[in-house]
């Protein structure tokens, strides 16, 4: 296992966690329900977090942290506020995806894996997110962007910088 | 070309999450029809109609049907699979946000069918802004008495929620999906048993493709007869295509099954971008068979393609052109495999790592004409001995390309300037 330093968990963050977890108590279906929840309510899924989960899910804590590390955009590590996931499957890299990419690695100054130190995005690559109609593409906290140029996309990211985006 | 706008009749033009708009523009005629006939009934209408799957297989609908059907069991599912996770698939997205009543319409008719009263729509993580329009439309259903209990008075019932995934291509794959709506990691399962008889919570499960169960409705509102009137023999009825690449329109098409390759790329859909040349097709989505420039005068329906050793798949057509490398597009493709692999079993993932690694060194100039003997009984072992199909199909990319653009692959392996590979060479190295 990486070596991944995160951020304090508040003692109110955990309280929470359980709070979202509690009512499902032996129903693993409701797992990714739950994991999706909590991962709004704190920085990231470390090991007190996902021992709290187990805990009220009534399941260990390797099996809530193997789920969440077979989906891709599930993530152990302390992402960013803006996780963007860069699509990188053909119809989009034929179209120009891999200028886009460097575009932002520039920008940013993080590579693909990587969040940028005022911890406001993450990087991450992405296949095919179904949008090749306007590819390449792009998703922002689960927001589409297309047709991107290398150009376009810092445009794109300077709105969430100054915050004209939530 | 007029495309032939039989799924696609109402996208853009009713409010996807009012029921009642989809109800003025014709919607759940089917299931009121439905509600009166029995299951065999229902399933011999299937049978006629020749309906086959939509998400990549072409299995006739009404089997699945029918083994679900004839098994006894006290709860049953029906299904949808809302993954699209084949890359440059877009028409499932298309259906579900836009006109996704007859996506329920479908599935509560195949639950009336075989006597199931639960339905599942597993979401992709990527769609999840499509979440709310769907429960909406589950909502404003429910509230017509097309869904939930006792339907329309006739004593049936159907409920049907909504299962999110969170980014694995593998949970396209039915019995994976099954362990990802049950909370686990979506790896497949051996088989037997089959889903019909043994799928979700080890219930008989019917699980069909969004565009599939769209079919339905329309299918029981006008007949047999009316959906055979266009499509092939074998392969009757409209299909949407997603048409992307290097192509003037992109974007999701709806037209008769059978229709020309070729004029669907020139005519349909203004032809490769500025004037440029065409060098290949992939059809299918990046599990299918890329073919060359020569080959395209073809028509797609799903026994035409196989036979000439691809698949119509999902309908995705990539359009390719000059400004490309193959085996640099291939290289993207063996990447794509090689990080979906949910390294069950050891042929798909060490084949798909292996394979990627084979490319990458032709692409980059380590490569010989071992290399491709070697790929040759990578593949060979991979279609045997992999568990689920993406590892028996993460090949059939990489084989249909080495065969068909075979000149490309040994210039690489001669070490001629390639001026699309050359760069990323330097880009690798930095
Ligand atoms: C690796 C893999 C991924 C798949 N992904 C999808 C998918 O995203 N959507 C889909 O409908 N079918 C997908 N399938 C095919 C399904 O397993 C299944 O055959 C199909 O959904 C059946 O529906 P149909 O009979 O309506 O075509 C995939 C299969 C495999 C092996
Ligand atoms: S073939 Fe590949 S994806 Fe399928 S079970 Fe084996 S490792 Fe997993
Ligand atoms: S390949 Fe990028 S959105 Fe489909």
């Amino acid at each position: 296992m990486e070596n991944v330093n995160y951020s304090q968990v508040t003692p109110l963050e955990l309280v929470e966690v359980a709070r979202i977890a509690s009512p499902f108590r032996d129903q693993r279906d409701q797992l990714m329900n739950v994991i999706l929840k909590v991962e709004k309510a704190v920085p990231a899924f470390s090991p007190q977090v996902t021992a709290v989960i187990a805990r009220e899910m009534n399941l260990s804590q390797t099996e809530v942290y193997s789920f969440i590390s077979f989906y891709k955009m599930l993530s152990t590590k302390e992402r960013g506020q803006y996780v963007i996931h860069m699509c990188q499957s053909a119809p989009c890299h034929i179209r120009g995806a891999k200028e886009v990419l460097e575009s932002v690695e520039d920008f940013l100054h993080i590579k693909i894996g990587e969040t940028t130190e005022d911890k406001k995005f993450t990087l991450e690559y992405a296949p095919c997110i179904g949008t090749c109609d306007v590819s390449p593409a792009m998703l922002i906290n689960g927001k589409v962007y297309g047709n991107l140029t290398p150009d376009s996309v810092r445009d794109v990211l300077k709105m969430y910088i100054r915050g004209e985006v939530m | 070309m007029e495309q032939v706008k039989r799924l696609t009749r109402n996208c853009g033009k009713i409010n996807p999450k009012d029921a009642a708009d989809y109800v003025k523009a014709g919607g759940y005629e089917g299931l009121k029809k439905a509600l009166k006939m029995d299951g065999q009934e229902i399933i011999n209408l299937m049978k006629d109609s020749g309906l086959r799957g939509r998400g990549g297989a072409g299995f006739p609908t009404f089997r699945k049907m029918q083994f679900t059907f004839d098994t006894e069991s006290d709860i049953k599912y029906v299904v949808c699979n809302a993954d699209e996770g084949e890359p440059g698939t877009n028409k499932d997205r298309i259906l579900l946000s836009e006109d996704p009543c007859s996506i329920l319409e479908g599935m509560a008719i195949t639950g009336k069918t075989v006597g199931a009263n639960y339905g599942y729509i597993y979401l992709r993580g990527e769609y999840s802004y499509i979440r709310e329009i769907l429960e909406a439309a589950i909502e404003s259903s429910t509230k017509l008495g097309f869904l939930g209990k006792d339907i329309q008075g006739s004593g049936f019932d159907f409920e049907i929620k909504i299962a999110s995934g969170a980014g694995a291509y593998v949970c396209g794959e039915e019995t994976a999906l099954f362990e990802s709506i049950e909370g686990h990691r979506g790896e497949p399962r051996f088989r037997p048993p089959f889903p019909s008889i043994q799928g979700l919570f080890g219930k008989p499960t019917v699980l069909n493709n969004v565009e599939t169960l769209a079919n339905i409705g329309p299918i029981l509102a006008n007949g047999a007869e009316w959906f055979k009137s266009v499509g092939t023999e074998n392969s009757p009825g409209t299909k949407l295509f997603t048409v992307i690449g290097n192509v003037n329109h992109r974007g999701v098409y709806e037209y008769p099954m059978g229709i020309n390759l070729k004029e669907l790329i020139f005519d349909c859909c203004g032809g490769v971008e500025d004037g440029r040349e065409l060098i290949a097709v992939q059809a299918g989505g990046a599990s299918g068979a890329y073919i060359n420039a020569s080959q395209i005068d073809m028509p797609l329906d799903i026994d035409h393609i196989s036979d000439s050793g691809g698949r119509l798949g999902c309908g995705t057509i990539m359009v390719i052109d000059e400004t490309n490398c193959m085996v640099d597009i291939v290289l993207n493709n063996a990447y794509f495999f090689k990080e979906e692999s949910c390294g069950q079993c050891t042929p798909c993932r060490e084949g798909t790592t292996r394979l990627y690694r084979f490319i990458e060194d032709i692409s980059q100039g380590r490569g010989s004409l071992e290399t491709l003997e070697k790929i040759d009984r990578l593949i060979e072992c991979m279609e045997n001995a992999s568990l689920c199909g993406l590892g028996r199909s993460a090949t059939v990319p990489v084989a249909s390309a080495i065969r068909n653009f075979r000149p490309i692959f040994i210039k690489h392996i001669d070490k001629d300037p390639c001026p699309i590979c050359d760069d990323v060479k330097v880009a690798n190295v930095s």
